[in-house]
């Protein structure tokens, strides 16, 4: 396959950036689309042209790393999958693709593909966790926790951090994740205690960091790659809520 | 002269032995109290003003800086990642093991140690191995009560699987994403922990080396990868927890970052290599599709549960797998171990899909010419337990197979091969895991300590967190509080030493502008490993290797090309460090290797093998643990050994007939 890369060129922070057209020659439908990029970034280093930046890791759809807006969709045009996992066979031969990073007002790009996403880090210091230090836990067995629930915590926790659900929100809105953790805890017996200052202190930071507000207009839903739906949303709103009538503990 | 003092000669010298000194005498089940009650302690008054530093976020690191930050120590904590839950602890899959008997099999503390000094053929140090066993019980209960959201039966209770050829049902499990949640629940943790101040976090920053004063680890050099400023940072103490070394061979289940710098450079500095050779290979990974691979993927072993591995006994049989009657398939686990079929070891699996390949068995897309694959069918578990029973125990795995494969598993048998996966090998530590190097401390897969030559499923993730939550912090406090250090600050001669050396590093790897890139010298060296240091190994082939890995490392200080500069998000210039320290260890590998003239766990040596081709141990001659020296670029290293005695446990060879 040949195909067309426009892709988002920035050096750092202050540079305005441009998409720049790249020509990809001799690929084949079992590379994955980092790949294409890896294959492109060796032809461009051997050309004394700088390399295009862009976070990967693991390679397989679980450490949240990666992440590109490609033809204006958050981790491309397959549902339930990050970048890493888009094959070219998803593509067609000649296909002009465009190459951009995850945008968002708190999310500032470091260089190219590459977005600053250590907002996520601060929201969960603020509360994104059961206070427990180590040594101080009772048997595991002592506190049963009902199956749908353990199932219903894990469907929430299985958020990579990923930044998809910002990068696609008209609002710039972080709802998605913030909604992830504090259903994941909230919904195990553990997790009871700290539930309303956590939902409190979590939103509290989330607003701090530039996020915009949730107007249940559905777009992360649509792009998340685990899945997580739009319901842990009306969770947070609930905790809030309810933390606000116990007067804000 | 016989091989091994030729080999002695030529590439290696002999050292004075080493001993573990720290493990108490006395009965293997009190040991670890004793330790712990002869530790002595910080009061917490001054724990504010000890600082340690903390290399890696994975289980072994994010645990230990959560539990160290709750003391009331003051951690900094260094990821390359964006982020410190990126860690790839996150990719593990199956499980992680615990002796709670909660199934009432019959399993306990012992027949935990036991499963885990057999699985690693006799080459893992008794007591280190008994209280890791000893420590998994609580490590569930740490994790429960972090809100990791475990797999649970109808009643409520801690759901349990088998796992790895073991008897019992130890296996605790988070759907097929274990690795992700136990990493959240101790990320969580150290998370906490900045938010009280104890822990602060510096993600993406590489360590690039360990500064070393009066003998003793005081702090590290590091590059934060946004600016490229070239850091020190200053502690009482270091602990590398960063992770295994697969990635020498280039393609791996590793992340794509996953390095041994950090271990590299401290090797460099005084601390000692156990065994680097010991690495696994997992049987049933995704094979290699094409020239442009970047990494493999690992599907998990529970697969062999139900899918029957075969190849066509015919070589070069092209015909579509389906067109393949029964009487011309090779079921060869099945008929070579007609006792344990597909289950057999992954060590043992491993070799056999490598030899039917080598036949010109192998299936699916030809690379470099030959066919590397063997299939893994479910017809007969379909055909058996129906199509839904098989979508409810597999169906994401064989959803991410047609991601990758673009094949449907339901209808065409998977194909299969094995990948790197695992290090066992990594710095030599204590029983207090401390390297060579004086308040040097290593935990994770970084050390070698637990798991022999080979790592039974489920284990890694247990001695993380074991290492993390509950054997670091009581022994690095023993450290510290038995030791009167001096303050030493950034402009300590040895800290500037430390940072120029970094520095002219990096000027030398951005200033030779030659004609090929770091990604072209880091697959050639993975191919070389993988050809004569990965599943089976000969002395002939170790011999080569080295020559040939002494002329690539060379060719890279002459030709690498790395674009850009220092002061700048370069992500060449961060891959270009990283290789530069595999080119080294690659070739201590194959001197490790050839040294070691037995076959055993991962390691297997084709001149030592039974007469039915498996692993032969020499437990006369090789029982102990291989610690390397360093003393110079291109120098001999210096061998010294760890004599093993199994007290409680009797050597026996493995069978799985
Ligand atoms: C695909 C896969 C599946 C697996 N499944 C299982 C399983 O089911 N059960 C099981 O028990 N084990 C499993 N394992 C093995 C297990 O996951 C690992 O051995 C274990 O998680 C390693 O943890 P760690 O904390 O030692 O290192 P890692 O999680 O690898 O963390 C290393 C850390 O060090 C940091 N780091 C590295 N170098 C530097 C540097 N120079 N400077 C700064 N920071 C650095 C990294 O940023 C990272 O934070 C699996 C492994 C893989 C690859
Ligand atoms: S909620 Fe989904 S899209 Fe948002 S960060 Fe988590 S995994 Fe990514
Ligand atoms: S690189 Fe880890 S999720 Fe894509």
């Amino acid at each position: 396959m040949n195909i067309t890369l426009r892709v988002w060129r920035q050096r750092d922070a202050a540079d305005k950036g441009r998409m720049v057209t790249y020509h990809v020659e001799g690929i084949s439908p079992d590379m994955s689309f980092l790949e294409v990029l890896d294959m492109l970034n060796e032809r461009l280093t051997m050309e004394g042209e700088d390399p295009i930046a862009f976070d990967s890791d693991c390679r397989e759809g679980i450490c949240g790393a990666c992440g590109l807006v490609i033809n204006g969709l958050a981790h491309g045009p397959k549902q339930m999958v990050t970048t890493c996992q888009l094959h070219m066979r998803s593509f067609n031969d000649g296909d002009v693709i465009d190459v951009e990073p995850f945008r968002a007002e708190p999310f500032t790009v470091i260089r190219d593909l590459v977005v600053d996403r250590s907002s996520f880090d601060r929201i969960i210091q603020a509360g994104g966790y059961i206070s427990v230090n180590t040594g101080a836990a009772p048997d595991a067995h002592a506190i049963p926790v009902p199956r749908e629930d353990a199932q219903d915590a894990f469907d929430a926790a299985a958020c990579i951090s990923c930044g998809a659900c910002v990068a696609a929100c008209p609002n710039g809105s972080a709802s998605l994740f913030l909604g992830a953790k504090i259903a994941h805890l909230g919904k195990l017996p553990q997790g009871q205690p700290e539930r309303h200052s956590r939902a409190l202190r979590m939103t509290a930071q989330h607003d701090h960091e530039g996020f915009g507000g949730c107007t249940q207009i559905g777009e992360c839903e649509a792009v998340c790659p685990k899945g997580i739906p739009l319901s842990v949303i009306s969770q947070t709103n609930a905790d809030v809520l309810g933390a606000l009538a116990h007067g804000g503990k | 002269m016989t091989i091994t003092e030729s080999t002695q000669s030529e590439y290696y010298t002999l050292g004075a032995p080493i001993a573990d000194e720290k493990a108490p005498a006395g009965p293997i089940n009190e040991r670890w109290d004793t330790r712990r009650f002869e530790a002595k302690l910080v009061n917490p008054a001054n724990r504010r003003k000890m600082s340690i530093i903390m290399v890696g976020t994975g289980l072994a690191g994010a645990s230990a800086a959560a539990t160290l930050g709750e003391a009331g120590y003051h951690v900094k904590t260094f990821c390359y990642q964006d982020s410190p839950r990126r860690a790839h602890s996150i990719a593990a899959q199956g499980g992680i093991n615990a002796a709670k008997n909660y199934r009432n099999d019959g399993d306990s503390i012992e027949r935990l140690f036991f499963d885990t000094v057999k699985g690693g053929d006799y080459r893992a140090r008794e007591s280190n191995v008994y209280r890791l066993s000893q420590v998994s019980v609580e490590i569930i209960d740490q994790c429960v009560a972090q809100g990791v959201p475990f797999a649970r039966e109808y009643g409520g209770l801690l759901d349990n699987r088998s796992f790895g050829g073991v008897q019992v049902s130890r296996t605790f499990y988070a759907r097929g994403q274990t690795g992700q949640q136990l990493l959240l629940g101790a990320y969580q943790a150290m998370e906490r922990q900045i938010d009280a101040g104890t822990v602060e976090m510096f993600s993406r920053h590489e360590m690039l080396d360990l500064i070393v004063i009066d003998g003793r680890a005081r702090g590290i050099v590091a590059r934060d990868l946004v600016t490229g400023e070239i850091q020190t940072h200053m502690a009482d103490a270091v602990v590398l927890a960063s992770g295994g070394y697969g990635n020498v061979f280039f393609l791996s289940t590793n992340a794509m970052g996953s390095n041994v710098t950090a271990t590299w450079k401290a090797h460099r500095k005084g601390a000692y290599f156990g065994n680097p050779c010991y690495t696994q290979i997992h049987p049933t990974c995704i094979p290699v599709s094409g020239a442009n691979q970047s990494k493999l993927t690992l599907m998990s072993e529970s697969l062999r549960n139900d899918g029957r591995i075969w190849v066509p006994k015919k070589a070069g049989d092209e015909r579509r797998p389906q067109d393949i009657p029964e009487d011309e398939r090779d079921y060869y686990l099945e008929r070579r171990y007609p006792a344990f079929g597909n289950l057999v070891p992954r060590d043992v699996a491993s070799r056999a899909a490598k030899a039917v390949c080598d036949e010109g068995r192998g299936v699916g897309p030809k690379v470099d010419g030959v066919a590397r694959g063997v299939y893994l069918d479910f017809a007969d578990a379909i055909a058996r337990l129906g199509r839904d029973a098989v979508e409810a125990k597999y169906g994401n795995l064989f959803d991410m197979y047609e991601q990758i494969t673009g094949e449907n598993p339901y209808e065409m048998p998977m194909r299969i091969y094995p990948a790197v996966h695992y290090t066992m090998g990594g710095l030599w530590v204590d029983y207090d895991l401390q390297s060579t190097i004086p308040g040097l401390f290593v935990t994770g897969e970084a050390n070698f300590s637990d798991h022999g030559a080979n790592r039974l499923g489920a284990s890694a993730l247990m001695q993380g967190l074991a290492d993390g939550y509950f054997v670091l912090p009581p022994t690095l406090a023993h450290y510290l509080a038995d030791n009167s250090l001096d303050p030493v600050d950034e402009n300590h001669p040895e800290a500037r030493a430390t940072k120029d050396a970094v520095v002219e590093q990096i000027d030398t790897l951005l200033s030779i502008d030659g004609e090929r890139t770091v990604d072209s010298f880091h697959r050639e060296l993975g191919e070389i490993m993988w050809e004569y240091c990965g599943m089976e190994r000969t002395a002939e082939g170790l011999t080569k290797a080295i020559g040939q890995i002494r002329a690539l490392r060379e060719e890279f200080w002459r030709n690498v090309k790395v674009p850009g500069t220092n002061n700048e998000f370069n992500q060449s210039l961060e891959r270009a460090g990283r290789v530069a320290d595999f080119l080294e260890l690659g070739e201590l590998m194959c001197i490790d290797a050839l040294h070691r003239e037995e076959s055993c766990g991962g390691h297997f040596r084709a001149e030592y093998q039974t007469e039915d081709g498996e692993a032969l141990r020499d437990d006369e001659n090789f029982a102990y643990v291989a610690a390397w020296e360093y003393t110079g670029a291109g120098a001999k290293p210096v061998l010294h050994k760890e004599d093993l005695e199994y007290e409680y446990v009797e050597m026996k060879q493995r069978s799985y007939k």
